[in-house]
């Protein structure tokens, strides 16, 4: 059972990597948009496994289902489906972003070896969304509210922005 | 597992970074934000395995944010288009003296 688990795990990871790369390879915004559907998929696959099934729900729910609809539909209503001939930087800039990239990949790698405890992982709780909802509506109950106050903030400025400019 | 998941976060950030680094597509860009406020989620989850299940709550707030970032840089991309005609970020040049 535990070798299907970790089978399972590493699948998920190896998705999630793989798709990414692709993603970012892309040069389309389209194809790129549906592999990074699948990297959030992998995502929730992979938060099932760490004991978070409420989170993967919320994943494949808001990312996969609403934010990845959103970017697919200003592709389309841009109409910017077509491919540019190149949108890369020059080449120094990508030597540069590949220095960059291995720094900081070495970094996270290094903290991530050193500072992991390995101790013998907790039994999954009882009720994990209970678990989730009493911390978010008792401890967090402010940030929950100032969160609601954001994405107000932000239907009105994107329909501010997005919006025809009317000559007066 | 826990060390494992923080890699895979690791990997799919830094992926992330250097997609904002390389391209100048600005929706490729801000979908290479989005990879990297996913990376960063899975790291809140895998932690949140490790301690308490404060992490899960904080990655609701993220993907809340996230909304909210993707929903205004949108509307931006949107007016920018409409002014320029591009979206490429090399050719808004207005500033470049």
């Amino acid at each position: 059972m535990n070798g299907f688990y970790e089978f399972q795990f590493y699948l998920f990871s190896l998705l999630a990597i793989a798709s990414a790369l692709l993603f970012v390879t892309r040069k389309n915004p389209v194809p790129a948009a549906l592999w990074l559907v699948n990297v959030m998929f992998a995502l929730a696959g992979l938060y099932v496994m760490l004991d978070a099934p409420f989170i993967g729900v919320i994943q494949v729910l808001v990312y996969a289902g609403a934010i990845m609809v959103v970017f697919v539909f200003v592709v389309m209503l841009l109409n910017l489906g077509r491919s540019e001939l190149t949108d890369l930087r020059s080449l120094g800039a990508r030597l540069g972003a590949g220095v960059v990239g291995l720094a900081l990949l070495a970094n996270l790698l290094v903290i991530t070896r050193q500072r992991v405890p390995r101790v013998a992982l907790a039994p999954p709780a009882d009720n994990e969304v209970e678990a989730v909802a009493a911390s978010l509506f008792t401890d967090y109950i402010v940030a929950f509210e100032l969160t609601s106050l954001v994405l107000l903030v932000a239907v009105i400025g994107s329909v501010l922005l997005a919006k025809k400019r009317v000559r007066a | 597992m826990i060390a494992e998941a923080l890699i895979v976060s690791a990997i799919l950030f830094v992926i992330g970074v250097v997609g904002v680094l390389t391209r100048r597509n600005a929706i490729i860009l801000f979908m290479c934000a989005e990879l990297m406020l996913n990376a960063v989620n899975l790291s809140f989850v895998a932690l949140a395995k490790l301690h308490n299940v404060t992490g899960q709550v904080f990655v609701v707030m993220v993907m809340c944010i996230a909304a909210a970032e993707a929903a205004v840089g949108l509307a931006i991309v949107i007016s920018v288009f409409r002014h320029f005609g591009t979206v490429n970020l090399s050719e808004l040049r207005t500033l470049r003296g």
